[in-house]
């Protein structure tokens, strides 16, 4: 079976190309690159993209799609059909998921659940130690022959140096990025919100920046010292971003990626007491939200990825202190980067496809994937970059509705998403 | 969002006007002499219902405000809810909209979760009067304090005002630093850095500094204002023992000293005595910490009158 993608402005960083171009697909690989002049191929259907940007698919590092043992929030077909709505064709599922990602079995599981769902692929990322309890180190070797691309214990961050330090010897044998949630507990154990001017004024306790930094820093020295690559998650603070920015400078292998919470909010945003402002890393005051777009603007930050954490509405309406932290967030990425970004001349498009395509496949090594060239797995996300839309969560794909973005305007949006070449979203049909 | 009142809720200080918490002041000075007459009642709220929510245990602030409904004669309920029960599961918007199915008119709510009172607001018909809700604020406190500065001082504004100790986890310096400042008064700040951060002066845009020590503080001051020591920070190291604490940080007769003359001395109670304030200090007639729980009903009365529907005494002239 063959596919034509006509009529549409092809954007392939990775590739280096960014033109009108046709692209052929047959057996759910890129076969070729055509001219627009040149005639259809006679036996090949056509979607006519009518002008829209065609990218490679969107790869979000970064999600929590609760199965197993928390299906009341999300499942991994509801969250791979969310993914797929906000233009993403690959999601990475953090392991704390109950029981935790910590053996090639449960790996697996989520390998195949999303291969029944039939939308996004699924990349799962392995827990560092059993049960993410930071003690005995989990079988990653074992999770990567079954398919996990990385390890992280995401939300519990590996609490010592001396075990981060083993993990990295261990990981970067067996060539798996270790990504860390960078959190020092002991700064900010029973904080609800960043600490600062407004956790003050709303009598909040808060997260200093510092317990964020402080343990960017230390995995830096650590990767610097064992050579395994870190993937610093959901940088926030200004001082993380300046860590990883002298880190790249001085060679280290680092790589991190942003939420677009981390660019669009501030603190002052947690002024009603709205537990879907409630989310780790918290969001922080302006100084830094103005750093997370530096690092965006220059080049340090590499990806963005949404840390879709879906929560049932009764666990979020509750104390902001007892509610649980995480927004979703797959189907309002993309326009809240136009909004935030491409529109205010942050970034150009093409470095909008890099930190969301091109640069996640290359960061989790997922090979012929970030690019469209010919032999490239065949996932499109087609954008319509001048679609003015409202965000209405009543009708999301996720199971969960705790986003903040509710009733937002965008412009910009995916219209259309393929997965190895077979159509999986279309905006406005399905 | 249809108020009885132009101010329906009472939900901290600082999102009030001057205007409005001059208005509470003053409608409470109109209910004053209620409380000194024999048959302490009058019609005022006859009719209307009241829940007292304490979700947080509290004897004084409770029996205040009961009997604050009670002397204008709204009927008052009770509810404590322990934690235990909020464990079984009960969702705070279940327990909101169950209390709102039984049409109170005013429901007093304290909880240890800052915010909870403003969560309450936007879901239930009926006006909520925060009681104190985590280390936020504590409106009605700090109402009473003002009523009893102006009381002995006549006024606020121009006033010097010295707050000590955990100010970092308090909902009465919280509410205080907003009503004086507001107010004209300007509040100085001390007590352990620990717990006395100095970003703490951007808790408002003026009339607010950090002092570096408790005698700085002190020094001048028409009103010193002495906040409880809650024995679990001490457990949590933000101080090493209280011991050291009534040495180095509480108010002797010797700190006293060096405030005015005629500076007085208030502690929202109840007192950890030898600690945070000495006993000659607590029993000399600097203090007015009883003053405090006699206006704590009078000001209660008031914005009860108010959130269910009645008129500052203000508006009236």
């Amino acid at each position: 079976m063959r596919l034509l993608i006509k009529n549409g402005h092809l954007i392939d960083p990775a590739a280096n190309e960014n033109t009108g171009m046709n692209v052929l697909i047959e057996d759910g690989r890129v076969s070729a690159w055509l001219k627009q002049s040149e005639p259809d191929p006679e036996d090949a259907e056509v979607y006519d993209a009518g002008g829209n940007l065609v990218a490679p698919g969107f790869i979000d590092l970064h999600v929590h799609l609760r199965e197993p043992g928390q299906e009341h929030k999300e499942t991994i077909a509801t969250g791979c059909a969310a993914a797929v709505a906000g233009g993403w064709t690959s999601i990475c599922p953090m392991p704390n998921t109950n029981p935790i990602n910590d053996n090639a079995a449960i790996t697996r599981y989520m390998i195949e659940q999303a291969e029944h769902a039939g939308l996004a692929n699924v990349f799962p990322i392995g827990a560092i130690t059993k049960s993410s309890d930071g003690i005995e180190l989990a079988e990653m070797a074992e999770m990567k022959s079954a398919g996990a691309v990385a390890v992280s214990d995401d939300g519990r961050p590996v609490p010592t140096a001396g075990m981060m330090r083993r993990a990295m010897q261990y990981a970067r044998d067996h060539s798996l990025p270790v990504i860390d949630h960078c959190e020092d507990k002991s700064l900010s154990a029973g904080g609800v919100m960043h600490e600062g001017k407004v956790s003050l004024l709303l009598g909040l306790k808060g997260m200093p920046a510092l317990a964020e930094d402080i343990d960017a820093v230390r995995d830096i020295l650590l990767a610097k010292e064992t050579g395994a690559h870190i993937h610093i998650a959901h940088v926030s603070t200004a001082g993380a971003v300046e860590a990883v920015r002298r880190a790249k400078a001085e060679g280290v292998r680092v790589t991190c990626e942003v939420t677009p919470h981390h660019f669009t909010l501030t603190d002052d945003a947690v002024k009603d007491y709205d537990t879907n402002t409630k989310m780790a890393p918290p969001l922080r005051s302006k100084e830094h939200l103005e750093a997370v777009i530096e690092g965006i603007r220059d080049g340090t930050i590499d990806a963005i990825a949404t840390d879709h954490a879906p929560h049932h509405a009764d666990e979020k309406a509750l104390e902001f202190d007892r509610a649980p932290f995480g927004i979703i967030g797959l189907e309002t990425a993309v326009g809240l980067a136009f909004n935030e970004l491409v529109e205010k001349g942050v970034i150009g498009l093409e470095q909008l496809v890099r930190l969301c395509s091109a640069n996640p496949a290359k960061i989790f090594g997922l090979e012929g994937r970030g690019t469209l060239a010919p032999g490239a797995h065949a996932d499109v996300t087609i954008i319509d970059p001048d679609l003015e839309w409202t965000y209405d969560v009543r009708i999301t794909k996720s199971k969960s509705r705790n986003t903040p973005y509710h009733g937002w305007t965008f412009r910009g949006a995916a219209v259309a998403t393929f997965v190895a070449g077979k159509q999986v979203y279309e905006r406005n049909g399905n | 969002m249809e108020k009885p009142f132009h101010r329906r809720d009472l939900l901290g200080i600082k999102d009030l006007s001057a205007e409005e918490v001059l208005g509470i002041l003053d409608t409470a000075e109109s209910f004053r002499e209620i409380s000194s007459r024999e048959i302490k009642k009058v019609p005022a709220l006859r009719g209307k219902t009241i829940i007292n929510l304490f979700f947080e245990a509290s004897t004084r602030t409770r029996t205040s405000f009961e009997l604050a409904a009670k002397r204008l004669s709204a009927d008052a309920v009770n509810i404590s809810v322990s934690t235990s029960s909020v464990a079984k599961g009960e969702t705070l918007v279940d327990t909101a909209l169950t209390l709102d199915a039984m049409q109170p008119d005013c429901i007093v709510v304290r909880h240890s979760s800052a915010g909870v009172p403003h969560q309450l607001a936007r879901i239930s018909k009926a006006a909520i009067v925060n009681a104190g809700d985590g280390t936020n604020e504590h409106p009605t406190q700090a109402l009473l304090d003002a009523m009893t500065i102006r009381e002995h001082k006549q006024r606020i504004a121009g006033l010097k005002v010295a707050i000590l100790g955990d100010i970092l986890h308090s909902r009465v310096a919280r509410s205080n630093i907003h009503l004086l400042t507001k107010l004209g008064a300007t509040v100085r700040v001390a007590g352990p850095r620990t717990l006395v951060p100095e970003d703490f002066e951007s808790l408002v845009e003026e009339g607010l500094t950090v002092a570096q020590s408790v005698e700085e503080a002190i020094e001048g001051t028409d009103v010193v204002m002495i906040l409880r020591i809650q024995k679990e920070r001490q457990d949590s190291a933000f101080f090493p023992t209280l011991s050291e604490y009534a040495v180095h940080y509480g108010l002797t007769s010797e700190r006293l000293a060096l405030a005015k003359d005629d500076a007085i001395v208030l502690h929202p109670g109840p007192m950890n005595r030898g600690i945070e304030i000495a006993s000659e200090v607590a029993d000399s007639a600097r203090s007015q910490i009883l003053d405090q729980v006699k206006y704590g009903v009078t000001v209660r009365m008031a914005v009860l009158y108010l959130a269910t529907g009645g008129r500052p005494a203000r508006d009236d002239e």
